[in-house]
């Protein structure tokens, strides 16, 4: 059956964006700061144009293809949405002022057939809810996307290997470790020793918050794995509270290096590499 | 059948595997290694994986045979440049070559050996020099 809608669809096509725009203009919530007024006609105008499209085709069905087109520029204005920063309900009121558009056009022009008015409202109804459900599943998915990538770049940022000494390299471990990140912060140690050649490598963790068996497990095998190449492995930054839970686990770190703070772990760095330090005349810097 | 060269440098013997080894060979390996450590009294054994990018647990076990082998033959063995990725593979199959010590490069790793088997005894103030 093809529905009259359609048919009050085309005719009324400019009015519905007017009217749609200025629905969408003067909601409290629009943010003129994240979209500008021509972009935002131009996504309204793609998008009412394939819903014309789609809904000419006489099926009601979001599952057919007509639909694929619809479904398609909605998906990409919902991801871009999130990506720049939209909340999801500023995002579900553009499909949803797209409705009462709609339900005001059909009014106007039914207003005498209130049966046939109830009947095309309900259809119309459908669809758009549909079709809202599929800009709030896309605005998630953006979202949850963007968070991963946040993720990883957090893991990746928060393992710096940083050359402190010729032949000595530190590596300030921040937040919780976890087997993903051992993995990736020995894979890190293990690639910088081998480039720079360097023979000790300072393990600091005085930002690790806890200490659980698993994690005491995942450092024994980083300096392990550091061993393996030919380099030495130093713990640092144990605080009280770290030192107890390791032997209340009965963890034996005995036949690892294990030093309080960073600089006393230096200390010991230069000593195995006969390095010395010493305070010498003041000089003028030359600059 | 291909066999991995063994080089005599003074008290030592340097190995270079430059192909992935294979079980055959590996034992073949540690067999001539070992009659090479004997004929030769060598004092210490330095084998660089550098080029070995692939290890199972068989390879961890013959470098860990040889090292005991040749502690009992008085020689230190020395495993250099170990790639990160191998490094990886073996602390995750468990095996941890206690037995064995290791160095960053050859370089590093003839310096170990040195140090380890300490100087001879005419030798002793050359090298005092050298360290000042």
């Amino acid at each position: 059956m093809q529905s009259q809608t359609t048919s009050y669809l085309k005719k009324n096509k400019k009015r519905i964006l007017e009217s749609w725009m200025s629905n969408q203009l003067t909601d409290a919530t629009l943010r003129e700061d994240l979209i500008s007024n021509e972009e935002l006609h131009t996504q309204s105008e793609d998008l009412l144009n394939a819903f014309t499209k789609a809904l000419s085709s006489g099926n009601f069905d979001m599952e057919s293809e007509a639909y694929q087109p619809v479904v398609d520029i909605l998906s990409d204005i919902s991801i871009t949405r999130a990506r720049q920063g939209f909340s999801p309900r500023e995002t579900s009121l553009f499909v949803l002022s797209l409705k009462r558009a709609l339900q005001q056009i059909l009014h106007d022009e039914l207003k005498n057939n209130i049966p046939l008015l109830y009947q095309e409202v309900l259809e119309l109804n459908s669809i758009l809810d549909s079709l809202s459900i599929v800009t709030t599943e896309t605005f998630i998915k953006g979202r949850e996307e963007i968070i991963l990538r946040q993720t990883d770049e957090i893991s990746e940022i928060s393992t710096p290997v940083i050359r402190v000494w010729e032949g000595i390299l530190a590596l300030p471990i921040i937040g919780t470790l976890d087997s993903a990140r051992t993995q990736v912060v020995m894979e890190n140690l293990l690639e910088k020793i081998v480039e720079t050649g360097s023979r000790i490598a300072i393990l600091d963790i005085s930002g690790v918050p806890a200490v659980d068996s698993l994690v005491a497990q995942h450092l024994i095998k980083t300096v392990s794995a550091t061993r393996l190449m030919g380099a030495e492995c130093i713990i640092s930054g144990i605080r009280a509270e770290i030192a107890q839970t390791i032997v209340h686990l009965g963890i034996d770190l005995s036949n690892i290096y294990t030093k309080a703070s960073l600089a006393s772990a230096l200390k010991l760095a230069f000593n195995m590499l006969n390095i010395e330090v010493r305070r010498g005349e003041k000089k003028s810097m030359g600059y | 059948m291909d066999r991995i060269p063994i080089l005599k440098m003074g008290e030592f013997l340097l190995v270079t595997i430059q192909v992935d080894l294979y079980d055959r060979l590996a034992l073949t390996l540690e067999s001539d290694l070992m009659n090479m450590v004997s004929r030769t009294e060598a004092k210490g054994v330095l084998i660089d994986i550098s080029s070995v990018s692939i290890v199972d647990s068989f390879m961890g076990r013959i470098l860990g045979n040889i090292a005991s082998m040749s502690k009992i033959m008085d020689a230190e063995t020395v495993v250099v440049g170990m790639q990160p990725a191998v490094a990886i593979t073996l602390v995750e199959l468990g095996l941890t070559l206690s037995g064995v010590h290791t160095a960053l490069d050859v370089e590093m790793g003839m310096e170990l050996l040195r140090n380890k088997i300490g100087p001879k005894p005419n030798e002793e103030e050359d090298l005092y020099d050298d360290i000042i």
